[in-house]
């Protein structure tokens, strides 16, 4: 695009909005704006060909905060109103924020469709577990038997998997990370930028006002090593403070066994190291279970598809190949007959 | 029998013909016998020979409903004549019943004295009983007031097509084609057309060609040589201004009619949209015109059609979707946002009868409310409705026109009776429709989304991949000047009566209404809107004729009410509205003018007889006398 050369020279603080920020002090949102930040000047693309497009909820807000073109739209909706805008432009950048209540609850319907279509589109999950700015009632990823004050006595909804949602949808970018992973979460929103189609990052967010320390014990500091494993493409499945438990395959069982003593056990060969872009792989690794396994971070699956856009620019040209002729032909169409002037 | 060959005439009857002015038909049968495809090809066929037409499709919600029940007929009725027509007619001159259950259910409306076509090869022990007789009407007097043709159109037609070697039950779906041939031997109209038709329609299929054109011609042969029919009609070609004529439905008109609006605007389509009955065809007729910068989308869901329309006009393209009332309910909030965010839209709702499901397939106008005040909040909308088949180009146009120029969604309602009905539409010159532009934006250091143009008070429509011009925007209250998120009191109600007022506006833009008929002054005004037109049109020039001060008014823009509404009110002494609901019009109408309004109303999934029309507006005028 003509544009690249002038946008090579933006920087975070030209991507930073002049409104005030207006989420909670404190709140998980601000570590991912400021990654957002981070990523923005670095794609190369103008700010005027970047649209933020959002639903709502405290993610929601996000457009507001970041300098581009923003649509805040409505409650679950920003995937169908992202096709429309790619529909009309697809040279636009499109992002989407959206959260567990807003992408999963009421919106669904529309991220499903989305995934399955392949739409260009990145697609930010902020997942709390929790409706914050309706001030506390259960979401659609928050555990079974969740107090809160639309369910005093424990939820009897048991909870949804962003990850594997997406995954079972046809995502062909599916990526996770959280608020205050820092340089994590912005190498994976540049991988997530550089792909071509859907990309969904689901990012584990505190709301320290509602659900607080939702994710505590993964997310920590102390004890990390041993709860999130950080995949990277063609390397080797392992994680712990020590960096001595691995992951293999369990080809009987169809499912991914702990190798306790990497070092001892025959090293990195003997575990599995990560493909992205193999999607049983992918389902594996999101379907390990806690508290014995650790959670899954980065990019979990990345293929390359034909993406809507492309789709459509392929039947655009085919219908042009026609030549079928302009309005007046369009109108003229069908049997006529000429009344002759009198 | 013998046939002879008149000298000055192709054709080959030695048959009197009469003369006469009009005639209403209506084919009936097995929602399988090919009922549509007939009467669309009839229609053709006597608008080509310059006959004003008005049709009216009339099928069962099943696609294939259990052959000979009651509930399974389709029929298709029209009216043709030498001079215009504005309805497909009350009473019929003419039924064609291809089976029992269709002799059944449409025997009523025909004229004492029509001539009833009936195929005898459907009447059957099992059909008859099927049908509820319990007795052949054939032999039991009850079809002694009519001219009846009893022909064993099944067998004729199975008897025609031999030679092709179909199999029985593909010989017999030839009878629509047969049944077709003899109806335009009755009323002397030329085979040619439907001949092409049959060899475009079955080019890869040449024995269905074959067989079908068979059929067609033995239909004819047979409706010339039978004493059945002791007359051939002939109806003369009706006045008509001088121009270039094609039929239309109000769905295809409506099409164009969006695609010539975005084409004249400079920006491409994108229609999102949802399957529902009876606005599918908008869909799919816009999903053959990609050539023309179209993108129609099937959506997942209704809310995503509307979504994504919006999403499109946020964009910088025309976004339209079509839907009827149930697709309308689940759009209320994006069209909520589509107010709140002030960008061009077009909502195009066909209407049929609710409530909820209702009858999917029959006309009603009962969305009126739902589309002038259905949404949360103060959110007012521009609402257009066309009153006839070719109506659906102009206004569709006029709804792009108005979305775009005035920054605000626009509401079409159409229904099911304009959506399949058809009439001869003169083509208006493609490059004589005038260019539709949005407000040019202000340079980039005045620039606020909010800055409103000081005539309509629109706001700039400064669509992404537009530099300089980047803001955010959304269903939150925004700051008057700044378009900044907004909770300040008195910006709210500023901004609520702003886009009020923008909306009343547009009646400054929109043609100011008029007398569509009848009298100027007088008595009795009738008001109508939609689909109503043509009965309304011809009650008041009947009971005008005969002496009465009685006008037509017919309301193509419901939001705002054109300018001269209340002038025109006011110079009669009584105000009439008939509308195929429970009184909607007539109520939006007393609420803004506190006028004694009258409402005549009729919720049946019919649209209004003439006639009682006519006697409702007699009975008006008798309070006077």
């Amino acid at each position: 695009m003509t544009m690249v050369v002038e946008s090579a020279r933006l920087t975070q603080r030209d991507f930073a909005s002049s409104d005030d920020v207006r989420w909670c002090p404190g709140c998980g949102d601000y570590g991912i704006l400021s990654s957002v930040l981070k990523v923005m000047p670095e794609l190369g693309i103008s700010k005027e060909r970047i649209v933020w497009v959002s639903g709502i909820g405290c993610s929601s807000r996000f457009p507001y905060y970041v300098n581009t073109y923003g649509f805040h739209s409505i409650h679950g909706r920003a995937p169908a109103v992202a096709l429309g805008i790619k529909a009309a432009n697809p040279e636009l950048c499109v992002w989407i924020a959206t959260g567990d209540g807003d992408g999963l609850s009421i919106g669904g319907n529309h991220l499903m469709h989305c995934f399955r279509r392949n739409l260009d589109v990145k697609i930010l999950l902020f997942n709390n577990r929790i409706y914050g700015l309706t001030k506390g009632q259960y979401s659609p990823t928050s555990e079974l038997g969740k107090q809160t004050h639309s369910s005093p006595f424990g939820s009897a909804d048991r909870p949804l998997d962003p990850v594997r949602f997406a995954l079972g949808c046809g995502a062909t970018f599916v990526a996770r990370s959280f608020d205050t992973a820092g340089p994590h979460l912005v190498d994976v929103l540049r991988r997530a930028a550089q792909h071509r189609g859907t990309a969904f990052v689901e990012i584990l967010q505190n709301c320290h006002v509602f659900n607080d320390a939702a994710f505590e014990e993964i997310t920590n500091k102390a004890g990390a090593g041993s709860r999130q494993l950080r995949v990277e493409h063609g390397k080797p499945l392992i994680y712990g403070d020590s960096k001595n438990l691995g992951l293999a395959l369990d080809g009987s069982a169809l499912k991914l066994t702990k190798v306790e003593n990497v070092a001892t056990n025959g090293g990195a060969s003997a575990v599995l190291a990560h493909d992205e872009t193999n999607p049983i792989l992918a389902q594996l690794l999101a379907s390990l279970p806690a508290p014995d396994y650790p959670m899954p971070f980065g990019v979990l699956y990345a293929t390359l598809q034909p993406t809507y856009e492309d789709q459509l620019r392929h039947l655009n040209s085919q219908a042009k190949q026609k030549a079928l002729g302009g309005l007046e032909a369009l109108m003229k169409s069908g049997q006529v007959w000429q009344v002759p002037t009198a | 029998m013998s046939i002879q060959v008149q000298s000055d005439s192709e054709v080959l009857s030695n048959k009197p013909e009469i003369i006469v002015n009009g005639a209403v038909i209506r084919f009936a049968g097995d929602s399988g016998d090919g009922v549509q495809l007939t009467g669309q090809r009839f229609t053709s066929a006597v608008a080509l020979a310059g006959n004003d037409i008005a049709t009216l499709p009339d099928f069962p919600s099943e696609i294939r409903a259990p052959a000979g029940t009651l509930y399974g007929v389709s029929g298709f009725q029209l009216q043709f004549a030498s001079k215009d027509v504005f309805t497909p007619g009350d009473s019929l001159d003419v039924l064609v019943a291809l089976n029992a259950a269709a002799l059944q259910t449409n025997l009523m409306d025909l004229k004492h004295g029509g001539l009833l076509v009936i195929d005898t090869g459907a009447l059957g022990t099992t059909q008859l009983k099927k049908a509820g007789y319990s007795t052949s009407p054939l032999d039991d007097g009850s079809l002694s007031g009519y001219q009846v043709a009893a022909i064993d159109i099944s067998a004729l037609t199975r008897k025609a097509v031999t030679p092709v070697g179909l199999s029985t039950k593909e010989a017999g779906r030839c009878k629509n084609f047969w049944t077709l041939g003899l109806v335009l031997s009755v009323y002397d109209r030329s085979l040619e057309s439907t001949l092409n038709f049959i060899a475009e329609q079955f080019k890869k299929r040449p024995q269905f060609a074959e067989a079908n054109a068979i059929a067609l011609k033995s239909g004819y042969a047979y409706g010339i040589a039978s004493e059945l029919f002791h007359q051939r009609y002939r109806i003369a070609a009706a006045p008509r201004s001088p121009g270039l004529y094609r039929n239309i439905d109000g769905n295809t008109a409506l099409s164009y009619g969006l695609i010539a609006g975005a084409v004249c605007a400079g920006r491409p389509l994108v229609l999102g949209a949802y399957p529902i009955t009876p606005a599918s065809a908008i869909l799919q007729e816009l999903s053959q015109h990609r050539h023309l910068g179209v993108t129609a989308i099937q959506a997942e869901d209704e809310i995503a059609a509307a979504c994504l329309a919006l999403g499109a006009a946020y964009a910088g393209a025309i976004g339209a979707c079509c839907t009827s009332g149930p697709g309308m309910a689940l759009k209320t909030e994006a069209i909520g946002l589509a107010v709140a965010t002030e960008l061009p839209m077009v909502i195009v709702d066909v209407q049929r009868a609710g409530p909820s499901t209702g009858l999917p397939t029959k006309p009603e106008q009962s969305d009126l409310y739902l589309a002038v005040h259905g949404r949360n909040g103060e959110a007012p909308v521009c609402v257009l409705a066309p009153a006839t088949p070719s109506e659906c180009f102009t206004l569709a146009y006029e709804a792009v026109r108005i979305a775009v120029r005035h920054m605000t969604p626009v509401i079409l309602l159409s229904d099911s009776y304009l959506a399949h009905g058809a009439e001869p539409w003169l083509i208006p010159d493609a490059c004589q429709l005038p260019k539709i532009e949005a407000a040019p934006l202000p340079p980039v250091e005045q620039f606020s989304p909010m800055l409103r143009d000081d005539v309509t008070l629109a706001r700039p429509w400064a669509a992404p991949g537009v530099p300089g011009y980047e803001h955010r925007i959304g269903g939150l209250e925004k700051d008057y000047d700044t378009g900044q998120i907004s909770t300040q009191p008195q910006n709210h109600e500023r901004m609520v009566r702003t886009r009020a007022e923008k909306i009343a506006r547009i009646a400054e833009d929109v043609a100011e209404c008029r007398i569509e008929a009848g009298a100027t002054q007088g008595k009795l005004l009738v008001i109508g809107w939609g689909s109503t037109y043509g009965a309304i049109r011809e009650a008041v020039e009947h009971t005008h004729r005969d002496g009465a001060a009685v006008g037509h008014l017919h309301l193509r823009t419901l939001c705002p009410f054109p300018r001269g509404l209340q002038s025109t009110m006011s110079k009669f002494e009584k105000v009439l509205v008939p509308e195929l609901n429970s009184g909607q019009l007539a109520h939006l109408l007393r609420a803004q003018f506190c006028l004694n309004i009258r409402s005549f109303t009729k919720i049946q999934g019919k649209p209004f007889r003439i006639d009682e029309l006519e006697e409702r507006i007699l009975a008006e005028l008798e309070v006077y006398s």
